[in-house]
């Protein structure tokens, strides 16, 4: 009983870090623009399909080796759109931001299924997908899920350092506080939220390639997605990428417990979790400090 | 000098007149359309109706809901509940529906309105994806596979001269008319004007004293609970239903397509937007994803463009207004009790003339 417990929380907090990835480009935009980006999940899963794309094309055969086409071409794609549509909806207003991003999930979603079809698809790993060690207590751990946790933490790491110790970020974290202030001592705000969007298109193309190898997807999975970021940031708290990679992790192992009582608890025990959440403590668990 | 508050307008007035005239037509469609028709003009009349409710809730309370499907779901299988297991009329049992809708409303409220804008909408969508879920695993409404409402419990829908179809036809008539006459006379009263203040400015509105929690959460509970109904009336039309169909999120897309495209925080603009919605989908739907793709391209391009879609394009054009909920002063005559309004020449005074609607 314990050790199912013990095994349920350490592939909860394997999975974690990739839900923390998702949220952390989910709040690191809202961070900077105020925007929430509806399409989110779904971009994910496009970047999965691009990796398919290119491994076919390009005969590549690992799906990591086709990232070096699929991150700079997301990079283009998230600052393009930022540019040429986000940008105009940016604002004050609350509806418009949310209804285009959302009329751009169902485009993505119809787009994938036209182009791709209704098919699940699958990423292959490679050897790392099926190797795994065994921890005294007999919980097997597999090295996939273990990459995948580094690959998470370092993709956070690098944003959280971007955002401290580089001129960028300071632009970032001064947009953030104000962005008209911001804009009257230089910043080009337009072009910065831009590269931000960018920027957060990386860290969906990372996040793609794993969620593509860890399990199937199809081209509406993205609505998943973008839940799981979602409810990863509500948990975590606003403001704080290590409280939302907490956040992920939170949300992976209610999932993963959910999913030891009866496979369709698994998802439902992450919203059960995330609604309980929000009536005890709206703030998040580990909220920014006001500073 | 002599200041007269006028409402409507002379447009308004032969519009109520026309309105008036198409739904006498229309009550008597039973009579004089196929089953065909008039199948579609149930749906044309069910989505026109969540149209119109969502948009109270976004438009004009500023609380987009993701999750619309989550209440049609509800409603739907609350009539399953109490036709099939307690064995109840359907009719009652769609009025238990709406009345389940709005107790699960207001904890529901409760719970979401501790977010705001964006944030607040994905949380919707969790509450109907936690309904889904919760839903597949009822066995005794069918779990996951669904049940169906047997001809036999149906039956009992039936008036003298009035088919079972002319029943849902009327039903689902009622429901758009009433959702339009409701929404109308809520904008007019002292909540509507407080309502179109919270919106346009929550912070000065506040400050003016105007609850605009109670106000987000009464316009809340009264849109899902009218949205459960409806979704009861969907599936009694139906005969089937189950988890993925019943909490789809393309409910949502298309209210929500449905009310950007026609004009968001305006009544008419669900009306057009129904319009062209039924238009579009009568040529496009072969297209398959051809046709989501188009339409949300549309949705996506009106946001950009006009945000106050085709009809507030429209009307701000022309200064046309079918259902005129905004106040205005008009310098007028002691002796004439209805001054002439509306038209080009009289000096005006709007009250507030950056209000949209």
């Amino acid at each position: 009983m314990l050790n199912t417990i013990l095994d349920a929380v350490i592939q909860g907090i394997l999975l974690g870090g990739l839900y923390g990835l998702y949220a952390a480009g989910l709040s690191l935009v809202f961070g900077i623009m105020r925007l929430v980006n509806i399409a989110h999940g779904d971009f994910i899963v496009l970047a999965a399909f691009f990796v398919i794309a290119f491994q076919k094309f390009l005969s590549i055969g690992s799906p990591f080796t086709a990232l070096l086409v699929v991150v700079p071409l997301m990079f283009i794609f998230g600052y393009v759109l930022q540019r040429f549509v986000l940008n105009q909806v940016v604002g004050d207003d609350i509806l418009r931001p949310v209804l285009v991003t959302f009329g751009l999930s169902v485009i993505t979603q119809n787009g994938l299924l036209q182009a791709f079809s209704a098919d699940s698809r699958k990423l292959n790993g490679g050897i790392i997908e099926v190797s795994s060690f065994t921890l005294p207590g007999g919980i097997i751990v597999g090295v996939f899920p273990l990459i995948m946790l580094g690959a998470c933490l370092a993709t956070i790491g690098a944003l959280q350092w971007m955002l401290f110790h580089t001129r960028m970020g300071v632009a970032f974290r001064a947009t953030s506080d104000d962005t008209m202030a911001a804009g009257l001592m230089g910043v080009n705000t337009r072009h910065l939220f831009s590269i931000a969007t960018g920027v957060v298109m990386v860290t969906v193309a990372i996040a793609s390639v794993f969620t593509g190898i860890r399990a199937t997807f199809y081209p509406t999975s993205g609505s998943d997605c973008l839940l799981f970021a979602f409810e990863a940031v509500i948990i975590g708290g606003l403001g704080s990428l290590w409280g939302t990679l907490l956040g992920g992790m939170i949300l992976a192992i209610s999932q993963s417990l959910g999913s030891r009582i009866s496979p369709a608890w698994q998802l439902q025990a992450g919203h059960l979790v995330f609604l309980i959440v929000l009536l005890m403590r709206p703030q998040g668990l580990f909220p920014r400090r006001l500073d | 000098m002599i200041v007269n508050v006028e409402r409507s307008t002379r447009t308004s007035r032969i519009s109520t007149a026309v309105f008036c005239v198409a739904i006498v037509v229309l009550v008597s469609a039973p009579a004089w359309a196929g089953r065909g028709q008039l199948s579609m003009l149930v749906e044309f009349f069910y989505y026109l109706a969540l149209a119109e409710l969502w948009n109270l809730l976004a438009g004009y309370a500023g609380v987009i809901s993701l999750g619309a499907q989550g209440f049609i779901g509800l409603g739907g299988y609350a009539l399953f509940f109490f036709t099939l297991n307690m064995g109840w009329h359907p009719l009652f049992a769609l009025i238990a529906a709406g009345v389940v809708g709005l107790v699960v409303a207001v904890p529901a409220a409760a719970v979401m309105l501790r977010l705001h804008g964006a944030y607040l909408a994905i949380a919707t969508w969790v509450l109907a994806e936690v309904a889904r879920l919760g839903f597949s695993e009822m066995t005794s409404l069918g779990a996951g596979s669904g049940i169906s409402l047997g001809v036999a419990s149906v039956r009992h829908v039936e008036l003298p001269f009035v088919s079972r179809d002319g029943i849902f036809f009327l039903l689902a008539l009622l429901f758009a008319i009433l959702t339009v006459a409701l929404s109308y006379l809520l904008l007019c009263s002292k909540y509507g004007l407080a309502l179109k203040s919270v919106r346009d400015n929550e912070t000065s509105a506040r400050s003016s004293g105007v609850n605009s929690y109670g106000l987000k959460l009464g316009v809340f509970v009264a849109s899902s609970a009218g949205m459960a109904l409806i979704g009861a009336l969907i599936y009694l039309t139906k005969l089937r239903i189950s988890p993925a169909a019943a909490f789809d999120a393309n409910w949502t897309s298309n209210i929500i397509f449905i009310v950007i495209i026609g004009g968001i925080g305006t009544l008419e603009g669900p009306i057009i937007g129904t319009i062209v919605f039924f238009v579009l989908r009568q040529y496009l739907s072969d297209l398959g994803s051809w046709y989501l793709i188009i339409l949300g391209g549309l949705a996506v391009v009106v946001m950009l463009k006009m945000p106050r879609g085709l009809w507030g394009a429209f009307s701000h054009r022309f200064d046309v207004r079918l259902f005129p909920t905004r106040r205005r002063l008009v310098l007028g005559n002691p002796d004439k009790v209805r001054p002439p309004s509306g038209d080009a020449g009289k000096t005006e005074l709007a009250v507030n003339p950056g209000d949209p609607s």
